[in-house]
């Protein structure tokens, strides 16, 4: 069983013992353990169940590699699933829960996939739900919806808080181990500005477990002397339980900081995403280990061999009282050590090397330690955990030599640098025959924005992986780095390391290398998604020979793992099915995040209140408190209307739309885009922006104006007022200000530059309110004593006047088809005017409105809205506006455009005028249809309905629509298809219901 | 004028650095060529400071003004002296081909105090406030809406950092800057 | 994330303050112009493997739109320059040629 050890637990804090529950039953830990190595002090070796064949699963791992120990973390707000347990912290109080099991870890129902497993070979979820087509949703779905997955969703708002950081620094050093540690010295003594980061809650990396000296000291002394002198440095920063976790274009990276995930209850963000800027990034992310292949490898009590070093030396955790150690390297011999040292049983150290290992296999027999060289494993025994081997020669096809009993297996594959950082980017990588895996070609690096190299690996990251090898390229990676981002590297010379020498290690992809299909199918490559070595041969064979396709054909290195673990040896075992040169097969492609970072990470403070940014009025306090119902328009709220007491949204606009033809109507149109264009060629260059002339209006006019894009199509309209020679003001609609003002930029900037002429976007700086109705003037006159009869201040004018003590420039213009003015004044004193025509205007019953009754007055009145009756293909000539295009202008933009044939055809659909025949109101959208079907005998369509509303004050429905040959139609009944299939029919009229001669306007 | 507000009537937020919005700033963008003598003294004689150089901003009690781009400045003046300014730079660059217009309403502005000022905003905005001058405005973004930063007088970066963002997201913007400046969010990099 | 310097203001910057306009160099063709100038104008744009002639414009910054020299497939910025030019100048082409000797670009080379 799985113990904790009395001595041993470098990391542990033993006098602070801390309580946690897995699946609900109550367990304890101690200060400084991980989720895993308290379970494993607590005898859980079991932590979950494999994705497809729920086999039962424990740690293989003790880092970010691990596959199998993955929880639903926490509750409620607070609930995460696949949380890693071997790079999750204990604190007292946490709860976690097994994932992928039903009904429980120990009985699942599930696992029958295991016995079912010939059947469920690779490609096997390709193969077998295509036919028949109906049992997808019925059968297999239903199914498949049961036992997918990983974890939980969580079902509540997360209850944590989330945020970015911006840093700019020279050199990035991202891995705290000996090498990290060392190039971030290098680069800082250099002088330039160093930011080293650290996944874990440690620094020195693994240095400390493996042994070793350091210029004649224990490598720990090393590594303590070294964080003593980087925080001494003002120019070095150090943070842990931060992780590198993607290296994007041009030295950008991510980094994620994991704050409070080791104390939940600590106030401040959960997560921090550090966007880095580096002009040089070191990757010190050492290596990752390697299983071996045999039959078995997958019962729980199978553990990597640094693992269960790890487990023994930093966390006092004794995976089993018996290990049997397999390995084709000498490293694996490092952790027989350990435990012999903390007292239990290595019954042999199997290795699968004719000629065995060097220094430390000899150190092993001296501590009594049986080593039997050229062996392997036949099979591993055990169900839900291990009970023993079977031992055969590794050259042969597993014929049982003997059985071992013991309780846990220690396997080493050798090791793979972690090169997932150097490769985002476009990192090359070389295989190193020798030292059986992939390294980073230096000379083909990641290059930025100037062409330079701007990521260096260092030690074992690099595949140098011996301590002095480490500290020698640590140390060159570190000045190199400094160098690259402009400061000296000083002369001193790197420290010495001393470690044990090793012999070469072999190659072993299978074990034994002529495993049997039998033991193939239990020898387990990808152990979270259940891919095995036949699955690859099988992948192979059947003609998946790209390594990227093998990977999604047997769903290879899909897992949250991400194949840190199985990759090597999958494309190994992809290699010889192929007959290939593994290089020549290659590695799948790098993908940040280097592991799995959270959603609220990513957006950061985005959320709540400042999801996105709101723009508010100088009047939105007002709307506010007096029930507005907002509507958004682009990030402005807009009021859609101010229902009273029982009003529903409808009838409020309805009131609304009533009185302000009645009597009186405030809107606010602050929204509305307001840009000056300034200059001795502001005229000629409005003639080219809009479709009509501008350039003739006098100073103190406003004229209407169309806008269309080079494609032909309008895309905003808005009144023109000329203030004096020099100088327009140009209104857009509400979401078209800033579009607008960068498009008169872009064509200022980047066409007619030579052309005199200044826009500025002034929308922001102007409170705007409409004054709308028969009382309007009235209402104005009460609040100046200036003449605003019809004679001194006429329709499509403007005036500077003075209401109160407010300066205000007035536009007598009227999009409502009611007497109106617009006025425009100082957004700081918005609020004061509103609120003193509300206090003036009460005696003609004033009615604030909002969009929807603006929308129904326009519509009554024919005017078309940017965004209903254009949608981006319509021009003007569609919406009869052809009156607002200049004939005699020989240039504007969208001219040429619309002369061509499809923009000129007769068959364009035109703006027309619907009217139900029961006065109903038609939905929005609707299509009208003709006679016959279409090619796809779908019924003919010959029109669509731009906008439509029941009309309060003409007390039917009214609409518009883009017809075919629609004006021709006058009078003619057509027929709008309703989603139940039953045609409405509604009849052709003019564009304009009310006040077709304008009285009310021009009064 | 005495009816006139900024946008937040002066809120204010003390977390681990203080976040004030100022109040009313007169505000003026000023467009034309910077490189011509008519420029330089029209600023001269509208503020008494010199034209700033490329990314600059000179500033003098009350008053300041901003490069913006090659062809803009934003001058500062107090609220009330707006109008008198304005007539001031027609005046001086009468028959030239400029563009000055009051802009004083439609920005927000806001003052971030303490040693750890650079920190907040380092949150938000995609700059290097470690590098940020004395004496430079940096144009640039804060999360997701436009804004400039400068540092308030010859103060370094441990002291006040001044944010302008428009009035129509001052509530944003201000609600950023007291989210990124709570207590518990230290970052402790700048500072 | 792209980091590209502004000629106008001189700031280096991250992607997110500007933002990308296509193609630089188009001609504008009005009015007067064939349907192929006209749809070579409007639609008709390169897609090299290499060397392109892109517009950005420095949105939240000074808002200016500027060019850049940019290698589509190592991401290298060659360099920036103004908008106001008809074709790139002589130091700009000479950075291209010396890391990416023999490019050609429409007429450019």
């Amino acid at each position: 069983m799985s113990t904790r050890l009395a001595t041993h637990g470098r990391l542990l804090d033993k006098s602070r013992p801390l309580t946690f529950t897995f699946n609900g039953k109550s367990f304890k830990g101690v200060e400084g353990d991980t989720l895993a190595s308290a379970l494993l002090a607590n005898d859980q070796m079991m932590i979950g169940r494999s994705f497809k064949y729920h086999r039962p699963r424990g740690l293989v791992a003790s880092g970010a590699e691990e596959p199998n120990g993955l929880v639903n973390m926490g509750e409620g707000g607070k609930f995460e699933p696949n949380q890693r347990v071997t790079t999750t912290e204990l604190f007292d109080g946490l709860t976690c829960k097994s994932q992928n099991h039903w009904p429980s870890l120990d009985y699942d129902i599930g696992a029958i996939n295991n016995h079912m497993a010939r059947f469920m070979p690779a490609g096997f979820y390709y193969k077998t739900f295509m036919f028949p087509r109906f049992a997808w949703k019925h059968v297999f779905e239903p199914v498949i919806r049961m036992s997918a997955g990983l974890g939980n969703a969580p079902k509540d708002r997360d209850a944590d808080t989330y945020e970015h950081f911006y840093a700019f620094v020279d050199v990035l050093v991202i891995g705290g181990g000996v090498a990290g540690l060392q190039a971030a010295k290098a680069a800082g003594d250099a002088g330039a500005k160093v930011l080293l980061i650290e996944q874990t809650a440690h620094w020195g990396g693994r240095a400390a477990v493996d042994g070793g000296t350091v210029d004649g000291v224990p490598v720990q002394a090393f590594i303590d002397a070294t964080i003593d002198a980087l925080d001494a440095m003002p120019n070095v920063q150090m943070r842990h339980r931060m992780m590198g976790a993607g290296v994007y274009d041009h030295g950008y990276v991510l980094g994620y900081e994991r704050l409070t995930d080791h104390a939940p209850k600590t106030a401040g963000p959960r997560h921090r995403l550090w966007r880095i800027c580096a002009a040089q990034t070191i990757t010190a992310t050492g290596a990752l280990e390697r299983g071996l292949s045999f039959a078995g490898n997958d019962i729980p009590g199978v553990l990597l061999a640094s693992a269960v070093r790890d487990y023994a030396v930093n966390f006092g955790v004794s995976v089993g009282d018996r290990t049997v150690v397999v390995t084709n390297n000498d490293d694996a011999y490092r952790t027989a050590i350990s435990l012999k040292e903390a007292g239990l049983d290595v019954p042999v150290i199997l290795d699968a090397r004719p000629t065995g290992g060097g220094a430390l296999a000899d150190a092993a027999r001296a501590l009594g330690i049986r080593v039997e060289n050229g062996k392997a494993i036949a099979s591993v025994q055990g169900g839900k955990r291990v009970t023993g081997v079977a031992i055969c020669d590794q050259a042969g096809e597993g014929a049982v030599l003997e059985e071992i009993r013991c309780d846990c297996v220690a396997m080493s594959g050798g090791w793979s640098p972690v090169v997932h950082l150097w490769s985002h980017c476009g990192g090359k990588l070389n295989w190193d025959d020798d030292a059986v895996h992939f390294r980073p070609d230096p000379d083909r690096p990641p290059t930025g924005a100037k062409g330079e190299a701007f990521v260096i690996t260092a030690g074992n990251a690099s595949g140098e992986m011996d301590l002095h090898s480490v500290l020698q390229d640590a140390d060159k990676a570190g000045k190199s780095a400094a160098k690259a981002s402009g400061h000296a590297p000083t002369r001193t010379a790197a420290p010495t390391g001393e470690s044990a020498p090793e012999a070469v290690m072999m190659a072993i992809w299978l074990m034994p290398h002529g495993a049997p299909i039998k033991l193939r199918a239990k020898s387990w490559l990808d152990y979270q998604n259940d891919v095995k070595v036949s699955d690859i041969q099988l992948a192979a064979q059947e003609g998946y020979e790209s390594v990227e396709h093998a990977k999604r054909y047997t769903t290879l290195g899909m897992a949250t793992d991400q194949g840190k673990l199985s990759n090597i040896n999958g494309l190994a075992t992809l290699a010889n099915a192929l007959d290939a040169e593994i290089p020549q097969v290659g590695t799948t492609t790098f993908r940040p995040p280097y592991t799995p970072i959270s959603m609220g990470a990513i957006g950061g403070e985005a959320r709540g209140d400042i999801f996105q940014p709101i723009r508010r009025t100088p009047m939105q306090g007002w709307h506010e408190a007096n029930n507005g119902d907002f509507e958004p328009v682009g990030h402005w709220r807009r009021v859609f209307c101010y229902p009273k007491a029982d009003e529903t949204r409808e009838q409020a606009a309805h009131r609304e739309v009533l009185a302000t033809r009645a009597s009186l109507g405030l809107l606010d149109a602050s929204t509305l885009g307001k840009i000056i264009v300034k200059g001795p060629d502001a005229g000629k260059f409005l003639d080219m922006l809009y479709t009509n002339m501008m350039s003739t209006l006098k100073p103190g006019r406003c004229r209407y104006g169309l806008m269309c894009s080079e494609n032909g199509f309008l895309m905003d309209d808005g009144v023109v007022a000329r203030i004096d020679d020099d100088t327009f003001l140009c209104h857009t609609t509400t979401g078209g200000a800033e579009r607008i003002h960068a498009h008169m930029e872009e064509w200022l900037q980047t066409e007619w530059w030579d052309w005199q002429v200044y826009a500025a976007n002034v929308t922001e700086q102007y409170a705007q309110i409409a004054v709308v109705g028969p009382n309007a003037r009235k209402l104005l006159q009460k609040l100046t004593d200036e003449d605003v009869s019809n004679d001194a201040f006429s329709f499509m004018g403007w005036s500077d006047l003075t209401l109160g003590h407010i300066k205000a420039r007035v536009f007598r213009i009227s999009f409502s088809g009611e007497l109106s003015y617009e006025i425009a004044v100082s957004a700081s004193q918005g609020r004061a005017l509103w609120d003193r025509l509300l206090v003036a205007g009460k005696e003609f019953g004033v009615t604030p409105y909002g969009t929807e009754a603006l929308h129904i007055m326009r519509a009554e009145k024919g005017f078309i809205m940017i965004g209903d009756e254009t949608d981006g293909t319509v021009i003007p000539q569609d919406l009869g506006l052809n009156w607002a295009i200049s004939k005699k202008k020989t240039d504007y933009l969208g001219k040429r455009a619309q002369q061509r044939s499809h923009m000129a055809d007769p068959d364009r659909w035109k703006l027309v005028g619907l009217k139900t025949l029961d006065g109903g109101t038609l939905p929005d959208g609707a299509y009208i249809v003709g006679e016959g079907v279409n090619a796809n005998g779908q019924r003919r369509v010959i029109g669509r309905v731009t906008s439509t509303y029941h009309s309060p004050t003409l007390g039917y429905g009214i609409a518009f629509a883009l017809l075919l040959h629609g004006p021709d139609r006058m009078g003619e009944v057509v027929n709008v298809a309703m989603i139940d299939d039953v045609d409405v029919p509604a009849q052709v009229c003019d564009l304009v219901f009310f006040d077709k001669d304008g009285e009310k306007q021009n009064v | 004028m005495s009816n006139a507000v900024s946008a937040l009537e002066g809120a204010e937020f003390n977390g681990f650095a203080e976040v004030r919005e100022i109040g009313l700033q007169g505000m003026i963008t000023l467009r034309g060529d910077l490189g011509s003598k008519a420029m330089a003294g029209a600023v001269k004689s509208a503020t008494g400071l010199k034209l700033p150089e490329l990314r600059r901003i000179e500033q003098a009690e009350g008053q300041a003004v901003a490069w913006m781009s090659p062809d803009e400045l934003l001058v500062m003046v107090p609220y009330e002296d707006v109008q008198k300014t304005l007539v001031a730079l027609d005046k001086a660059l009468k028959g030239t081909h400029y563009m000055a217009v009051d802009v004083s309403d439609a920005r927000a502005v806001f003052q971030v105090t303490g040693p750890a000022a650079g920190d907040v905003i380092a949150k938000l905005a995609p700059i290097d406030m470690g590098a940020l001058a004395t004496g430079e405005i940096r144009r640039s973004r804060l999360a997701q809406i436009p804004a400039a930063f400068w540092l308030v007088g010859d103060d370094t970066v441990s002291g006040t950092v001044q944010v302008v963002c428009f009035r129509s997201v001052a509530q944003y913007g201000f609600d950023l800057l007291k989210t990124a400046a709570e207590n518990g969010t230290e970052v402790g990099f700048l500072a | 994330m792209l980091i590209l310097e502004c000629p106008y203001c001189g700031v280096t910057a991250e992607e997110t303050e500007f933002h990308g306009g296509g193609e630089a160099h188009l001609t504008r063709h009005g009015p007067d112009s064939s349907e192929q100038d006209f749809e070579d104008y409007l639609f008709q744009r390169e897609n090299p493997k290499g060397v392109h002639f892109e517009r950005w414009r420095h949105v939240n910054g000074c808002g200016k739109w500027l060019h850049a020299a940019r290698c589509t497939l190592t991401l290298e910025v060659f360099g920036t320059y103004n908008a106001q030019t008809f074709e790139p100048p002589k130091h700009i082409k000479d950075a291209i040629t010396a890391k990416r000797p023999g490019w050609t670009w429409r007429t450019f080379s």
